[in-house]
């Protein structure tokens, strides 16, 4: 019997950390290919409102972005704290929204031109009057397909 | 000369390298919201004269400058307007050729005609919180939802989806043309079943 003798003296046996690196990689790769790089930085508050009828969109070469909130922390000395919107990377008024979106327009391929999506991005303790003033801007220059980017979440979540 | 074996690289660094990244990534990482609620805006136009529509089909939501909902002119909380807006919509409470031969609705004549006929109509205020306004909008579209799959499952038990989950799956672009051909038709008659007619009031201007 003395196949199963147990071994002698009680030292640990050393945990081989080869496969460290692969696990490593592993959550590298994901990250990597998860990541999405914002071209904009964000300098509004932008906690979105959470829904859940809520619809996904596909073709991201199709989607012109517009955000609103509360200027960042970082500006409020400088800008105030009142909701303001934001194109690309830089605060704008509600008259300049016009403006963007047909310079956005103009910059995609022809084909896409006229089935642009405008994603409002804006934080849920925005007032509605500046977004309906959006909306007005958004109608004069018939960029008519919009869509409230919302979390995913019940309604109930936008209580506090 | 003798052959010289090429020394071994200590790939022992190899793993913090790989942690640098990670950590990289980690923090640069913002996982993108894409999905939200498609609405479309209607054109400007002056409509010369509006049609006229019934005031018993339409169902009125006004959302006032203190997040109060009203709801036909009373005040209402918010967990109640997905029922209320169901019950309006599947009224069917029309008469010859406005009868709805699909509805469940208690046929109120007070109430709606025919889905087809029913609009909603949200009106909110400059000082209402966009928060609010997104809960409207949600309970809104998730009334039509909800009746839109009860009458896809009853049309089309076979497919074995709800409206939602096919709409989802037509415009997924892993499904192949055939399917979309398959679902395209029968989403349609849905859709037509329960067309959503949700209007925004005009901003008012002052």
């Amino acid at each position: 019997m003395s196949k199963f003798k147990k071994k002698k003296g009680g030292e640990l046996p050393v945990i081989s950390t080869a496969s460290l690196p692969d696990i490593v990689f592993m959550l590298l790769f994901f990250f990597m290919v998860a990541t999405v790089m914002r071209d904009s930085t964000l300098m509004v508050k932008n906690k979105l409102p959470a829904a859940d009828q809520i619809q996904k969109l596909d073709k991201k070469d199709r989607v012109m972005y517009i955000y609103a909130g509360q200027p960042s922390p970082r500006y409020t000395d400088k800008y105030g704290s009142q909701p303001r919107i934001q194109l690309n990377d830089k605060f704008a008024t509600v008259s300049e929204v016009a403006a963007f979106v047909l310079a956005e327009r103009a910059s995609k391929r022809q084909e896409l031109q006229n089935v642009l999506t405008t994603k409002l991005k804006v934080d849920g303790d925005t007032k509605m009057g500046l977004i309906t003033d959006i909306k007005q801007e958004l109608r004069k220059v018939n960029a008519l397909k919009i869509n409230y980017t919302t979390r995913i979440g019940d309604y109930t979540q936008n209580r506090d | 000369m003798a052959k010289r074996s090429a020394p071994e690289v200590n790939a022992g660094s190899m793993a913090d390298i790989a942690f640098l990244l990670l950590i990289f990534f980690l923090v640069t990482t913002t996982i993108e919201t894409d999905s939200g609620i498609n609405r479309k805006l209607p054109p400007i136009e002056d409509v010369e004269d509006p049609p006229i529509i019934k005031q018993k089909n339409i169902f009125t939501v006004v959302v006032n400058k203190n997040n109060q909902l009203l709801v036909e002119e009373e005040l209402t909380s918010i967990e109640d307007l997905r029922s209320l807006a169901v019950e309006f919509l599947d009224n069917g409470g029309g008469e010859g050729e406005d009868a709805c031969n699909f509805c469940q609705g208690p046929g109120d004549p007070k109430s709606s005609d025919n889905p087809v006929k029913a609009i909603i109509s949200l009106k909110n205020d400059r000082e209402t919180s966009y928060k609010v306004y997104i809960s409207v909008q949600n309970e809104l579209v998730a009334a039509y939802n909800d009746l839109r799959d009860r009458e896809f499952r009853r049309l089309y038990s076979n497919v074995g989806l709800t409206f939602v989950e096919a709409n989802k799956k037509y415009s997924d672009p892993r499904t192949t043309p055939d399917q979309k051909m398959s679902l395209k038709p029968k989403l349609d008659v849905v859709k037509g079943m329960f067309p959503q007619k949700l209007s925004e009031a005009e901003p008012s201007k002052n």
